[in-house]
């Protein structure tokens, strides 16, 4: 057995568990102090990754390959990102527990492994453990009804998706007789006399995932989660998990059920457009910004699950780079969103940002390139994730899915220029409170990707050429 | 008449429609849709057991027994979060969760 191979994941458990040790020292800074500790641990499992080796390990239950390490470096990135955003505001609101940062570090582990699942079994416990670590940090600030609430919500449907996904994983068990990602494969290769237990369970497994991915219909928790959590919660929700939960999507879909093909073709066309189409609409009447990045968030799903459902190397290839791109625009977002606080408190209504061109020109220009950048506006990197994953809905034969991207595309503009048009024509609503450098250093950062994205698109799109190799061959 | 594994898996879906019916049919106490959360994976345990006994298999208890472990840590976030959420509100009931919305 080839344990050797899984060893991001258990360095990172195992620091986890010494770093949960080292909190518990009574002293005044630290959950500074274990912040760093996780941060540090994050790069080492980045390090270990790099150096990993392709092979199957823990009797088929771990797979290591060059999907799973491309996925994985960007659950890291967006894990360091979530943590980095979280530092100074955690302080300020009285959060600064150093549960937090060990909890996002569990968190990270359960993605990890989601990511290398190769059984179903370790499929659920990965997704247990990201998701029981989520319930945590949602209702993380406990002396605040909307945050309490939030986690109460967010636990509640949560364990129903798992308890879903459970249930169609019991009947692909009964009905195939393995687990296994790789004897699956093997069980359903002729779709023809795949029996229909089979068929059912995969709906429901699909229905789970939609669930950790807010796919309409499975989006109702979004909304009120994204505004109740504290901000960078949400920034955290709004990236790693769906990175992660995407990913054992691709992997369950392309691998296993990949000759069922045609069964599940036709529910991913359906949960795509609707989510496009909801996620364009719905946000159009929110004053409260993370109430907006929800549907926005939602929205952007539809587009990267457009590539999952042309189950064709263009279509995977479409994904991957869309949700590295959202993974940019997402982050510097959310920061800019974190920054949003007026005399000591957290402002989150959009009209809070009136005037910010003049008051504080830096964050208003990335906030308009990430604007930009969600809109799809050529030369930013967003517009390069949607032309993809188009292409991919064109070549795929499926013109019509493209022509809603497209127009729900437009509609979403419109809020997102809205947004802009607050920024720099409203009369100022006073100035913002001085931010900390972190902030201002993941915004320029993210918004230099962004703009560059169209100059240097090569080492990304290589990655994601060999990423797709390993999952379609 | 013999019990077989059809039978099991009848009562299992019927525990599982139960369950799911109790989270969203149920008006009154969040108690309760804790409870449903746990009627829903006690019938993914029936299933794995009856599965697992009917293939010869091992590996469906052995995912049964995981998914009994988890439950449990499931129930012990799901009782905390609610006790914050009491000492927030003071009230446990399902319509009063309603400040999030729009």
């Amino acid at each position: 057995m080839n344990w050797t191979l899984a060893m991001p994941e258990l360095v990172l458990a195992c620091a986890g568990l010494a770093i949960l040790l080292v909190g518990v020292i009574p002293r005044a800074n630290m959950n500074q102090i274990v912040s760093m500790l996780v941060i540090g641990a994050l790069l080492l499992a980045g390090v270990l990754l790099l150096g990993q080796e392709d092979g199957i390990a823990f009797g088929g239950q771990y797979v290591a390959d060059a999907f799973g390490r491309f996925m994985k470096l960007l659950v890291l990135v967006a894990a360091a990102l979530g943590l980095v955003l979280a530092l100074d505001f955690n302080e300020r609101e009285g959060l600064a527990k150093f549960e937090f940062p060990v909890l996002l570090l569990f968190a990270t582990v359960g993605m990890m492994i989601m990511v290398s699942a190769n059984d179903l079994m370790s499929l659920y416990l990965g997704l247990e453990l990201l998701s029981l670590s989520l319930y945590v940090v949602a209702a993380f600030n406990r002396d605040s009804g909307r945050s309490a609430e939030a986690g109460l919500k967010y636990f509640v449907l949560g364990a129903l998706a798992s308890g879903l996904l459970l249930y169609g994983t019991t009947l692909v068990y009964g009905f195939a007789g393995t687990t296994n990602f790789t004897r699956l494969a093997e069980a359903l290769n002729a779709p023809e006399s795949a029996p229909t237990g089979v068929v059912l369970g995969m709906v429901f497994i699909v229905a789970g995932l939609a669930f950790k991915i807010s796919a309409v219909p499975f989006h109702m928790w979004t909304p009120d989660v994204y505004e109740g959590a504290p901000t960078p919660v949400t920034a955290f929700f709004a990236s790693a998990p769906k990175l992660a939960a995407i990913a054992l999507l691709v992997r369950v879909l392309m691998g296993p059920f990949g000759d069922l093909a045609a069964q599940w073709h036709q529910i991913l066309v359906l949960l795509s457009a609707a989510s496009m189409i909801l996620g364009a609409f719905a946000a159009i009447g929110q004053r409260n910004i993370k109430r907006l990045m929800a549907y926005s968030s939602i929205g952007h799903i539809g587009y990267a699950m457009m590539g999952i459902a042309m189950h064709s190397r263009v279509g995977l290839h479409g994904t991957l780079l869309y949700m590295a791109i959202y993974l940019f625009m997402n982050a510097g977002t959310f920061a800019v969103l974190v920054a949003m606080r007026r005399g000591g408190r957290t402002v989150e209504r959009i009209d809070d940002l009136a005037g910010v061109g003049r008051t504080d020109p830096a964050m208003a220009f990335w906030m308009a390139v990430f604007m930009f950048s969600m809109a799809g506006i050529p030369p930013l990197a967003g517009f390069f994730g949607k032309l993809y994953v188009f292409l991919a809905a064109v070549q795929g034969g499926v013109w019509w899915l493209a022509v809603i991207g497209v127009l729900t595309s437009v509609v979403s503009a419109y809020y997102y220029l809205r947004i802009i048009k607050v920024m720099y024509f409203d009369a100022p609503a006073g100035a913002l409170d001085a931010r900390p450098a972190s902030l201002s250093m993941v915004m320029a950062g993210a918004g230099i990707l962004n703009i560059l994205f169209f100059l240097f698109p090569a080492p990304v799109l290589a990655a994601v050429q060999v990423a797709v190799a390993a999952l379609m061959g | 008449m013999a019990i077989g594994l059809g039978h099991y898996l009848t009562l299992s879906a019927i525990l599982l429609v139960l369950g799911i019916f109790g989270i969203f049919l149920n008006r009154k106490n969040i108690i309760v849709i804790l409870m449903s959360v746990e009627l829903i994976l006690l019938s993914v345990n029936l299933n794995f057991v009856a599965f697992s006994a009917a293939l010869q298999d091992l590996a469906g208890q052995v995912f049964a027994m995981f998914v009994l472990t988890v439950a449990a840590a499931e129930a012990a976030i799901g009782l905390a979060i609610l006790v914050v959420y009491f000492r927030n509100r003071g009230t446990i009931e399902v319509e009063d969760i309603s400040t999030l919305k729009g």
